[in-house]
């Protein structure tokens, strides 16, 4: 049996096999992902790939994760039922996977943890990264600091202007800051910078890439160090005495998309369990100032992947545009937009107005200031709940606190009173 | 396509890749590939550019389609892309302008060098077909690499135009034979392990590369990235068959008034050749 997946440029016939089973060997989700890396790097991408297969299978190596989990991050995590959120949406029970409570404050260190790791055991004492809201950049320049090994961190000279705190941790932590000067000045093109370095430096450098994103093995290992978060949601879920059973949707923000594949992944195959990512709409979608790539994207081929990106006609990327930083970016993990496009997983979108709204919400029902893009996820849930009964459960992946954006949050909410 | 509405003579066709470097083997010269990024520094200045190159005696010319997200190349051609869709420069226009030269009797080989995205947008058959129809003889697409160009290969291959592949220095012989068997035209070999960017110095170890993919291939062997002086070019000639000339000569050009570039480029050039 096979499943026929549509789109305007292509059709492809997919064999039918559980979600959880993806991408192939090609590094393929259906027609998404693959590895459209320059040929100098190839040699690399099939070393990562085959280092990373035995890493996987060496239950010596998933130790060294656990451990840190455990005794270095804090984990597992809680997952928390919000009652006064829940009340003040009216409808489903709304529990929060507690993910802001992680060791630098989101899920980024996950991920982090695991390609450190990965580097250390291939002998790479050089870790290149890129960060958007610095975020992910602080993880890495974090599990650096922890294994001894050197980092350097690309970010959009804009992002590091709008994100300065975060520059000084990174640097604190020891890692070199390079600002990049091209192009749009912002994430993507700071993993531009990191691609061109990971070019001239292959021999020596790992380039540990922040989200679900870039070619393959990316978008699979990334996913794979993250899937912590709905493995442990999905115990907790069962465990949890105001749930105990499975959730009825979970929710999560969308930007490349790290958080939100880490917690769908081990509940792909309950097909009760409606998935919802939340893309970033800006200024609002039609006034094509957002980062709504699922929303209001194509395909095309960017970073190493074919996937969902914001482009014009003749196929230039096209500058994101959100409140948020680490969501403030044109294109999407390819296995999102698998789902998005075999519908086992919708895509919705939440403006730069109404994330705020779900920035203040959160802090004033539940005590928990929550990053501004976990913000998006939190307006969404909460307009979602309202629609459902109180016998159903919604999860939110609370994907990061935010004591980062508070300048950013606070300054939108004084424009908008003037 | 549409016909033109001017008067011009008959558009002229390409020689071929192949009759081309058969042609400077037979002279005793290294072929000598010439790169511009079409709109730069605007549309008509970057056509008198080509022409000039042309008449400075280009044996073929790699004509560069600006991207938004240049991830292979160094800061010069990064900086003229810029400058190029800035000013809306895309590749119908890159299209057009090989139409143009080809009207005005180039009948060296013209190759597009491009990124995956414009490209797939504007589909690959129908980029084939048109190729085929203007007179662009094949493309060169440095974040397509062989696991990812079935489809592109056959629309190339269909329309009977040149799929030029990229070889690294990274590259296993395992990956040279998989590139060898779908290569056509040429192949680019990549001189050093980054991006492009005028250098001072050939990367060691040159030799025993093009040894490498020498013994997978019998296409001509053009090396690129780095290539900045006559000394350079008389080095890669002893090995390999041409030599690509990008970011130093956009880097010595750029200075100018547009008005002087393309005699400028034309004296860059032919400087290699001394």
């Amino acid at each position: 049996m096979t499943t026929t997946l549509q789109n305007p440029a292509e059709t492809v016939a997919v064999p039918s096999r559980s979600w959880s089973a993806w991408p192939d060997s090609q590094g393929r989700f259906g027609e998404f992902g693959g590895k459209f890396a320059p040929e100098t790097l190839m040699p690399a991408v099939a070393e990562l790939e085959a280092a990373y297969a035995d890493a996987r299978q060496d239950p010596a190596f998933q130790a060294a994760i656990d451990d840190l989990f455990f005794n270095y991050v804090g984990r597992p995590t809680p997952l928390m039922f919000a009652p006064r959120l829940t009340e003040h949406a009216g409808g489903a029970k709304i529990f929060l996977k507690r993910e802001d409570l992680a060791h630098t404050g989101s899920h980024k260190i996950n991920n982090a943890i695991g390609q450190g790791l990965l580097a250390q055991r291939m002998g790479k004492r050089r870790i290149i990264a890129e960060t958007g809201a610095g975020q992910h950049g602080v993880a890495t320049a974090t599990i650096c600091a922890r294994l001894g090994l050197e980092c350097i961190v690309y970010m959009g000279a804009l992002d590091v202007e709008r994100q300065a705190p975060n520059v000084a941790r990174m640097r604190l932590l020891g890692a070199e800051v390079v600002p990049v000067t091209s192009g749009s000045q912002t994430l993507k093109d700071a993993i531009n910078e990191a691609i061109r370095d990971w070019v001239t430096n292959v021999e020596t450098t790992f380039y540990l890439i922040g989200s679900v994103m870039a070619m393959h093995p990316y978008p699979m290992m990334v996913r794979d160090f993250q899937r912590v978060i709905g493995v442990e949601a999905r115990r907790q879920a069962h465990e949890h005495a105001e749930l105990g059973r499975l959730p009825d949707a979970i929710v999560a923000c969308v930007g490349g998309g790290s958080n939100a594949m880490g917690i769908f992944h081990p509940f792909l195959d309950d097909e009760s369990v409606a998935l919802v990512g939340v893309e970033a709409a800006g200024d609002g979608v039609e006034t094509g100032r957002h980062a709504a790539t699922m929303t209001a994207g194509t395909i095309g081929v960017i970073h190493g992947m074919r996937t969902y990106v914001l482009q014009d006609e003749a196929g230039q990327i096209m500058e994101a545009h959100s409140i948020s930083a680490g969501l403030d970016y044109p294109g999407v993990g390819p296995e999102h937009s698998f789902l998005r496009q075999s519908g086992r997983a919708d895509y919705v979108s939440v403006t730069d107005d109404q994330a705020l709204e779900g920035f203040k919400l959160l802090t004033a029902t539940e005590g928990i200031i929550p990053a501004l893009e976990t913000s998006h996820a939190i307006f969404h849930a909460a307009r979602m709940a309202a629609t459902m009964s109180p016998d159903q459960s919604i999860v939110i992946c609370c994907s990061g606190r935010g004591d980062k954006d508070l300048d950013t949050a606070l300054n939108a909410m004084a424009g908008k009173r003037h | 396509m549409t016909a033109p509405v001017t008067t011009s003579p008959a558009a002229s066709r390409s020689i071929g890749i192949a009759a081309t470097f058969e042609r400077a083997r037979s002279e005793g010269r290294t072929a000598l590939l010439p790169f511009i990024t079409v709109g730069f520094p605007d549309l008509a200045t970057s056509e008198e550019i080509a022409m000039a190159l042309v008449e400075a005696g280009a044996d073929a010319m790699e004509i560069g389609v600006p991207f938004s997200d240049p991830l292979a190349d160094g800061s010069t051609v990064q900086r003229t892309g810029q400058v190029a869709l800035a000013q809306g420069t895309r590749l119908v226009d890159c299209l057009e302008l090989v139409r143009r030269l080809r009207s005005r009797g180039v009948t060296i080989p013209l190759v597009l060098m491009g990124y995956t995205n414009p490209f797939y947008q504007y589909g690959y058959d129908r980029l084939a077909a048109d190729a085929a129809e203007i007179g662009v003889d094949g493309f060169i697409v440095p974040d397509l690499p062989a696991e990812e160009s079935d489809r592109f290969l056959e629309a190339c291959r269909a329309h009977g135009r040149d799929l030029i592949f990229l070889v690294a220095p990274t590259s296993t012989d395992e990956r040279l034979r998989l590139i060898a068997e779908r290569a056509s035209g040429f192949v680019y070999c990549v001189s050093l392990t980054g991006v492009t960017g005028a250098r001072s110095d050939m990367a060691a170890g040159l030799p025993e590369y093009i040894a490498r993919v020498r013994a997978t291939t019998d296409l001509p062997l053009v090396v690129g990235f780095g290539i900045s002086t006559a000394e350079h070019v008389a080095t890669v000639g002893k090995h390999a068959d041409g030599a690509i000339i990008a970011s130093a000569m956009i880097n010595a050009i750029e200075v100018l008034p547009p008005a002087e570039q393309p005699a400028a480029a034309a004296a860059f050039m032919r400087n290699l050749r001394s």
